[in-house]
């Protein structure tokens, strides 16, 4: 049986992991590679970078960074964040990435999702969605959040999957940061449409909340988060003992 | 040495630097002299299976490689390029394959309810056929490996030594003699990844 798959994500900026990265023990919390090795040690079953660089300078490091986690570190590896075109595609793959994840780019561009299939694959290209309700629907928005584009997100999840999207992430701006558990009932619409893998985003606190999640959508394929494993709130190791024990199968 | 056959299919970079990690010297090469003089050599490969088959053909790798097997030379096909490994494939059309292993490249589609997600994506644990092969020497029956395909490995009972259950057992290894092949990526399969490859650097 396929398992549930356990993904952290990690920002990184000027080649440094940021937004709040706290281990007993790891002496350079800031480095992507010692942490993405940490991770893999640790038993998480696929890694996301995301690169919320903004300058030429800093999306070079980003590529080096890649690289350079590439060649230690052999479990797949997604890249997201500043995916425009198909040489950002070619761009993050020759480094050692597995499949990239696009957002913005895709909105601006839907096309962007079908050249990247033609090209690498569907299982190379992810569709990460942010969606929030608005008026009893669930719209997608842009810019990491901050902008409402009016689209329909289950609309735009099955045009992306028909262009060639391979994987979806949702994730909910409803419950991101809440901490109060994944949003079940967005996820379950999407899953109720889904051809491919889904990928659940937003709203992991504790433990219980990824049973739930795996419990109740049985369709949902991963679990994303992360803070709560940066924070060391979550061990992904306990994490997937107790999934393994409600039944649920993990990679031990 | 080991030689990974660089045939303009896929990108090698994870592949080349998971040999680097177990210790294996290697090199991405097309040169047919580079291949030949190699230990060992592993065919990749993602993406279609006629355009990677037109491309081994015609630039007359696959004969080399059909050489290189029948002198005994340890080779290696992964994901594709256990696939390619095959007969033929039905993937798109019938296409031709290098005949090392006698079978055929099938859609998990046909096999498979509409429950079954397709590709057959993620962490999959392995069941061993009875005779335990040399290339599992390190691992365990039940150790998770990493799949990407959408296509699989059908009518080859006879090299079959491992498969991973998707709601029917999908071939995710054969080998026949000294040419073997994995539908999982090693180079994306953590620890246990690395212990096949060291395990085939030893064969």
């Amino acid at each position: 049986m396929i398992t549930k798959r356990i993904i952290p994500c990690l920002d990184v900026k000027d080649g440094r992991v940021v937004k709040g990265v706290n281990f007993l023990g790891l002496a350079d919390v800031s480095s992507p590679t010692k942490l993405a090795k940490f991770y893999s040690d640790n038993g998480a079953d696929e890694l996301v970078f995301y690169d919320i660089t903004a300058s030429a300078e800093g999306r070079a490091l980003f590529t080096d960074i890649l690289c350079e986690v590439a060649s230690t570190i052999f479990i797949p590896l997604t890249v997201g964040g500043g995916i425009n075109s198909v040489d950002d595609f070619d761009r993050v793959l020759k480094c050692g990435a597995d499949k990239v994840s696009v957002n913005s780019g895709a909105i601006r561009n839907p096309d962007l999702i079908n050249a990247a299939a033609q090209k690498y694959g569907d299982q190379c290209v992810v569709l990460s969605v942010d969606a929030k309700r608005v008026d009893g629907t669930y719209h997608v928005f842009a810019k990491g959040g901050r902008e409402d584009t009016g689209m329909d997100a289950i609309e735009w999840i099955k045009r992306g999957q028909s262009m060639g999207a391979g994987e979806i992430v949702l994730n909910s701006i409803d419950t991101d940061g809440v901490k109060n558990g994944f949003d079940l009932e967005m996820l379950g619409a999407v899953c109720e449409i889904a051809t491919v893998p889904v990928i659940a985003s937003g709203g992991a606190g504790n433990i219980d909340h990824f049973t739930e999640l795996f419990n109740t959508l049985p369709k949902v394929d991963a679990g994303l988060a992360a803070s709560i494993f940066h924070f060391g709130e979550v061990d992904i190791h306990d994490l997937k003992k107790d999934l393994d024990s409600s039944g649920i199968i993990v990679r031990l | 040495m080991v030689a990974i056959v660089d045939y303009g299919v896929g990108n090698l970079f994870s592949l080349k630097s998971s040999f680097s990690y177990i210790g294996e010297e290697v090199v991405v090469t097309s040169d047919p002299e580079t291949i030949r003089n190699a230990d060992r050599v592993i065919l990749p490969g993602v993406g279609a299976f006629g355009d990677a088959a037109d491309k081994l053909f015609g630039s007359g790798l696959a004969q080399l490689l059909i050489d290189l097997a029948n002198e005994g030379k340890p080779i290696l096909g992964i994901c594709l390029g256990m696939q390619l490994l095959f007969e033929k494939s039905y993937e798109y059309g019938e296409h031709k394959g290098l005949g090392l292993i006698k079978g055929s490249i099938k859609p998990i589609a046909d096999k498979v309810s509409s429950d079954y997600k397709i590709p057959h994506i993620g962490w999959n644990a392995l069941k061993f056929t009875e005779k335990k092969s040399p290339l599992f020497k390190y691992i365990n029956e039940g150790d998770c490996v990493y799949f990407v395909h959408s296509f699989y490995g059908a009518d080859c009972e006879a090299s079959l030594i491992a498969t991973a259950e998707y709601g029917f057992d999908v071939t995710a290894a054969v080998s026949s003699g000294n040419v073997y092949g994995t539908q999982f990526h090693p180079e994306k399969s953590g620890e246990v990844g690395m212990k096949i490859l060291k395990a085939f650097c030893e064969i």
